[in-house]
């Protein structure tokens, strides 16, 4: 048996135990085992001379507590589990349709919200185009009518564009609002799957 | 031997074996083995248990391209080996009471 055999064939049947516990051993026989050869031994000689593996894999074992061996096996492992993944594909149904309507649900409060400010901006463009109507039909009415409607219509075209000048400038920030609302949800969900990873 | 009172010993010895300068696996079973012969299967545990009860510390140092580890007794490792000095000469005055009656028998 050289080194390289003896290593693995100690790993394997460490397996069971705390992985620090494994990698200490292999390091103090590897250590050994690389002594005697640089004394003069051979690779085969020196892994003789170390004595039986099973007298060896015993005294490692005989000498490590019962609780930590114990808690080596049951720690379970993180890949998933064959009846993990069977339960995952038998409740698709179940669980994508929820999935699926929660974000739908989501989405649509979405898209609400922008309607509501392109309604809002609607209103001031409209309210933007209604003014300079009036205000040409307000010089329409100076030279075929009388000026007092001519002045009446000019305040109204003015009114309309104040007024639409305010809700475009409001629909603005509104825009802005949600803007700055979608970037932190998605940096928080960010975060919520970073922590998670972390936590793996 | 009696494997406990044996294990007590070699504890010692592992001590005493890197108390005048710090040592490695290979030459602590080198360096005891005119005195008592050590398997590396039973220097491991030895190792470890004095590791654990603070009596050593381990260094990794390179050495020719790979990892050595160093132990170096500590305050309690030295300690240790008075204490057993102390304890070594109750031993010897069990060991002429056990005797000392084959003796009487014998004359």
């Amino acid at each position: 048996m050289n080194q390289c055999d003896f290593i693995c064939e100690l790993n394997s049947r460490l397996s069971g135990l705390p992985e620090e516990d494994i990698n200490k051993s292999v390091d103090y026989y590897s250590e050994l085992i690389d002594d005697y050869i640089e004394d003069g031994k051979s690779e085969e000689e020196a892994v003789a001379a170390l004595g039986s593996i099973d007298d060896i894999v015993n005294q490692i074992y005989s000498d490590i507590p019962l609780s930590k061996i114990v808690k080596a096996k049951v720690k379970p492992s993180r890949t998933l589990k064959v009846l993990e993944i069977i339960l995952i594909v038998l409740g698709s149904p179940v669980w994508l349709s929820i999935l699926i309507a929660v974000f739908a649900v989501v989405f649509s409060i979405y898209v609400s919200l922008w309607c509501v400010v392109i309604s809002v901006f609607a209103v001031g463009i409209s309210l933007f185009v209604s003014s300079v109507a009036l205000f040409l039909a307000s010089i329409y009415v100076l030279f075929v009518k009388d000026v007092l409607r001519f002045v009446a219509l000019l305040g109204a075209a003015f009114m309309c564009a104040g007024l639409g000048l305010l809700i475009i400038i409001g629909a603005k920030y509104l825009a802005k609002a949600i803007l700055l609302l979608t970037k932190c949800t998605v940096k928080g969900i960010k975060k919520m799957f970073i922590k998670k990873g972390e936590l793996k | 031997m009696d494997i406990q009172l044996k294990r007590g010993l070699l504890d010692v010895c592992v001590l005493k074996a890197i108390k005048n300068e710090d040592s490695y696996g290979y030459k602590i079973i080198k360096d005891m083995k005119p005195f008592v012969e050590i398997s590396e299967s039973t220097l491991y545990p030895i190792l470890r248990r004095l590791e654990s009860s603070a009596m050593l510390t381990v260094k990794t140092v390179e050495h020719n391209g790979r990892l050595r580890k160093y132990y170096h007794i500590t305050q309690d490792g030295v300690k240790r080996i008075e204490e057993f000095k102390e304890e070594w000469n109750e031993i010897v005055s069990i060991y002429r009471f056990i005797t000392k009656e084959d003796n009487d028998e014998s004359v």
